[in-house]
């Protein structure tokens, strides 16, 4: 039993994280019908800029507590990833956005290359350990279960800031303009809406979740490199599309479903296939359920406004 | 008038560039290793070994049928990737390489044994430690260190007799290293009487590990065995402390390095142990100088493989030097029997290309390094 309770925790802390990134992708397809593709690699450069950060105040400020140092290393890298979604949507985006649907597509991944390479020189290949600023050691176990700190301000921050998120696009004069802008952009714009600058303020948004997303990823699992943005971005597109791509409740839903399906699945797949499967298979488990997902609701989980724009 | 003018300069300069041929011979040798992506520090660690290697070979000067020869690196990057590693392997052929260093990693080494063996082109691994590289019976294939079977099976005795372990769990990357070193452990282990108590997988871009590392923890094994490389290892001693797991860690070369300590930090305490093709830098016959005139020339230490790389292109020259060719047909004979003094101790091939004395070395961690067992 504790087993089985310990994988759900697993699968929530896992989900939150999947849930933050999803948030990003979700945003940017219900507005403009575009993949970004680049999304996982801001969270990347969201860690690599937090990590940098983080060395110059060892060396400036070496007495400051972990609190601190953690919210001026987030207080760097979310402006520095909004900067960066901004001009990737003003420099790559843009100019694209009535070309044909696969153009952009295609573009967001030469971004994402561009990104990792522009990394990889910046920060060089190797892996680098993140500080481990919230505690990593685990509490008393609750009957069998363990939870650590840092992973209680995952499933927290991740939460706050989904809530943050459904209130700014529901209650604010921005949100309702981004509803606006993501029905139709012609119409928004005649009715007074600037279509750029919601365009933009979307994309800076994303950005900066992807950045506190990169930070609790790496200070989760202590380390960052260059590469480290591409596969929760994977799993967080996965994520997205599973709970139905442009809408914000179905991002949040299909992340932590996501992450439940991937931990319980590698915990009893052996189980399940009467020991035919083992746990190399446990991605199998993900992919079913995508699969059988699209089947069956071709729009995801919540999705609501996909046919419109395929 | 002027088209005349620029064929003559033009005719002028390839007699230039001509002569300066004839002066000498350049031999191409390949390297190919993964020189971009997570195990790039240890590509570029072996790459550097080989420049190292030619370097030397060059500034002792080498003549072959009166004519001075110059070696020259050709260094590809294979990313680790097992179709990677073909299409570079090929391209190194078709860019007339003599010989190749290489391949680093195992998973990358097979596929492309095939294109070396087709090719006749000699290549000798610095690293790729899996048993299946020169199982296939090509004639092309060497390399110059302790083949995984070797280090699973010094690791599984050490845990049977030194530490009397009776429950192990393992954990592998499914890459036909990690398998291999797994496979190697656990097959010596259970000879030993070690019961494996639990088997699971990962892959070698993951970084959370919590749900399979719950369902070793269910098993409860006195240690867990893990077959992979640092990337991971790092994060999978971290998460298994997040779990509550005091359970011993034991590891192949792949998470015996500098980086493990770094990337592993405070989660990695008494109780792990891992095991090294190849003999530390102190055991080595020429380690202490190669290590300082390695940080030297790079600016940079030895990660892990740079001394075996060294020997692997040593091993190529003195062959070439011995057949008095560069012709890989002819050298090849020369390479089956050579036999000379490394760096990392005696180097001679068996009948499978394999190095007749290879050495393994047991690690302990102890206050904050590996520390190797006496």
């Amino acid at each position: 039993m504790d087993i089985l309770l310990q994988q759900i925790v697993n699968g929530l802390v896992v989900g939150s994280v999947y849930a933050l990134i999803a948030l990003g992708y979700t945003m940017v397809y219900g507005i403009l019908g575009l993949i970004n593709f680049a999304h996982g690699e801001v969270l990347m450069i969201g860690a690599l800029t937090a990590l940098q950060t983080l060395g110059v105040l060892e060396r400036i400020a070496p007495d400051l507590g972990p609190l601190a140092q953690l919210a001026i290393a987030l207080g760097v890298a979310v402006p520095v990833c909004m900067t960066l979604g901004f001009l990737m949507e003003r420099l790559a985006y843009r100019r694209l956005r009535n070309a044909p649907r696969l153009a952009p597509l295609i573009t967001a991944i030469g971004v994402s290359f561009l990104l990792q390479t522009v990394a990889m020189i910046l920060w060089g290949r190797n892996y680098h350990t993140f500080p481990q600023l919230i505690p990593t050691t685990p509490l008393e176990p609750v009957s069998g279960v363990f939870i650590t700190p840092v992973q209680i301000t995952i499933v927290v921050v991740s939460a706050l800031m989904m809530a943050g998120l459904l209130v700014l696009v529901n209650r604010t004069r921005l949100g309702r303009a981004m509803r606006a802008t993501a029905e139709n952009h012609r119409v928004a714009s005649l009715m007074g809406v600037d279509v750029n600058a919601i365009i933009g303020a979307t994309f800076v948004i994303g950005a900066g979740l992807a950045a506190v997303a990169g930070v609790m990823f790496a200070s989760n699992y202590g380390i960052a490199h260059y590469a480290m943005g591409f596969l929760p971005g994977l799993k967080a597109f996965t994520a997205a599309v599973l709970g139905g791509i442009g809408n914000l409740g179905g991002a949040m839903l299909g992340g932590i479903v996501l992450g439940l399906v991937e931990s319980l699945g590698a915990g009893y797949i052996e189980h399940l296939s009467f020991g035919f499967l083992n746990s190399s298979y446990q991605d199998i488990f993900a992919f079913i359920i995508l699969g059988l997902v699209l089947i069956f609701r071709p729009t995801g989980l919540l999705g609501e406004r996909v046919s419109d724009r395929a | 008038m002027k088209s005349t003018w620029m064929m003559r300069a033009f005719a002028l300069a390839s007699l230039f560039m001509a002569g300066s041929a004839w002066a000498e011979v350049v031999v191409k040798i390949g390297f190919a290793g993964p020189l971009s992506g997570p195990i790039a520090h240890l590509g570029k660690d072996e790459e550097y070994g080989a420049r190292l290697a030619l370097e030397d070979a060059n500034a002792a000067g080498l003549t072959l049928g009166g004519e001075k020869v110059r070696f020259e690196l050709v260094a590809e990057d294979d990313q680790a990737d097992p179709r990677t590693a073909t299409t570079v392997a090929q391209r190194l052929v078709d860019l007339g390489v003599r010989g190749v260093v290489g391949h680093v990693t195992s998973g990358a080494a097979i596929p492309a044994s095939r294109i070396y063996d087709q090719a006749g082109i000699p290549h000798v691994t610095p690293s790729a430690t899996s048993p299946k590289l020169t199982q296939q019976g090509y004639r092309t294939s060497f390399r110059v260190i302790a083949n995984d079977l070797q280090q699973g099976t010094a690791m599984a005795r050490y845990a049977a007799d030194t530490l009397k372990l009776r429950k192990v769990a393992i954990i592998d990357d499914r890459t036909a290293y990690g398998q291999g070193l797994a496979d190697a452990f656990a097959e010596a282990g259970r000879k030993l009487g070690i019961e494996v108590v639990g088997r699971e997988f990962t892959n070698d871009k993951a970084t959370d590990f919590m749900a399979i590392l719950t369902r070793v923890k269910a098993r409860q094994p006195e240690a867990l065995f893990y077959g992979g490389m640092d990337p991971q290892g790092g994060p999978l001693l971290r998460q298994m402390r997040q779990l509550g797991m005091n359970t011993q860690f034991l590891g192949g070369d792949g998470a015996c390095t500098a980086e493990m300590l770094k990337l592993a930090g405070p989660a990695l305490k008494e109780g792990a142990y891992c095991t090294q093709s190849g003999l530390p830098k102190t055991k080595m016959p020429g380690g202490e100088a190669f290590f300082a005139r390695f940080k030297k020339r790079f600016n940079m230490d030895v990660q892990l493989y740079a001394p075996y790389s060294y020997d692997a292109t040593n091993a190529l020259i003195q062959a070439i030097k011995t057949a008095g060719s560069a012709d890989p047909a002819r050298y090849l004979p020369a390479l089956q029997t050579i036999r000379f003094n490394g760096i990392t101790g005696p180097i001679a091939f068996d009948e499978r290309g394999d190095v007749r004395e290879g050495g393994v070395t047991l690690f302990r961690f102890e206050n904050g390094a590996w520390v190797a067992v006496p």
